[in-house]
């Protein structure tokens, strides 16, 4: 059964604030083979003129995509998630998320679409931090495959 | 050091790179990223869900990628935006050896505010795994 696009618009309680630590960029930077000194040292960053370290650009998503969760697990909407795959992914900065962020993640359903028979869902994150300033939008979209057809 | 906009123009290329990627590296990006979904670690469930093998996360193809601009800009804070579309899986044999994850990129675009717009194309195995890869950088 089609996703409800009543669901198009619906916007879901902030997320308690993720506080991002600097190991966890550590860890990330590591886990994607990046030795970029601004993820790892503070003097490196603060000399791009951050205030210390910063994360990789898709680090992001690790708070957005558990944001996420709301909206793959509302039982309202009934999205097999077991069906799910990425489709695509963007980020907007307004600047970088560094170590010492509390970030709350603001999630909405931007779009319903039906394609051959696949649910297309767009969602959207929208983060702050602790001073309510915007952060980083990531904005995704998750393809629920129709029933019959094999994974990806 | 650091790239400036009035040296660079329409076509400009990125010093293309290469990002191998292993079994193990994928069980390292799940711990780091928290997707943990089976389809990334355990062979038996991704050739039941119809997978041809244990596949890469997007989002890991997605964060080397990028790293063609952010070694280019030198500041991985200059990052404005970055999206890509998942087009086709990365397969990683166990084989001892992996996949290897090919990035290019070149300036498709002068923005206003010192802005470029970078194009990356990613292939893996002579296959493009990305689609609309594309990143705006402010420069120097």
């Amino acid at each position: 059964m089609p996703l409800d696009p009543s669901f198009i618009g619906r916007t879901y309680p902030p997320t308690e604030p993720y506080e991002v630590g600097r190991e966890k960029i550590r860890e990330f930077a590591v886990a994607v083979g990046d030795a970029n000194p601004a993820y790892t040292d503070r003097e490196a960053a603060k000399a791009l003129g951050h205030p210390d370290v910063i994360a990789p650009p898709t680090f992001p998503f690790v708070i957005t995509y558990e944001a996420a969760a709301q909206v793959v697990n509302d039982p309202e909407l009934g999205l097999d998630y077991s069906r799910v795959v990425h489709g695509d992914q963007k980020f907007s900065y307004t600047r970088p998320v560094r170590a010492g962020d509390r970030l709350a993640v603001t999630v909405a359903i931007d779009a319903i679409k039906s394609l051959a028979g696949n649910d297309v869902l767009t969602v959207r994150g929208e983060v702050h931090d602790a001073s309510g300033e915007h952060v980083v939008t990531a904005v995704m979209t998750l393809v629920a495959r129709a029933a019959d057809e094999a994974g990806e | 050091m650091a790239i400036s906009f009035d040296e660079v123009e329409v076509g400009t290329e990125l010093p293309a790179q290469s990002f191998p990627v292993t079994r193990a590296t994928l069980v390292r990006y799940a711990g780091a990223s928290g997707d943990f979904n089976p389809i990334h670690w355990n062979e038996k469930f991704a050739l039941e869900v119809g997978l041809p093998d244990v596949i890469a996360h997007g989002m890991f193809t997605m964060a080397e990628a990028v790293r063609v601009v952010t070694d280019w800009v030198g500041d991985p804070g200059a990052v404005v935006e970055y999206g890509v579309r998942f087009t086709r899986p990365v397969p990683v044999p166990n084989d001892g050896v992996g996949a290897v994850i090919e990035v290019t990129g070149k300036v498709a675009a002068l923005l206003e505010d010192r802005k470029v717009r970078v194009d990356l194309v990613a292939t893996s195995g002579g296959q493009k795994v990305l689609g609309m890869s594309r990143a705006v950088v402010r420069l120097a």
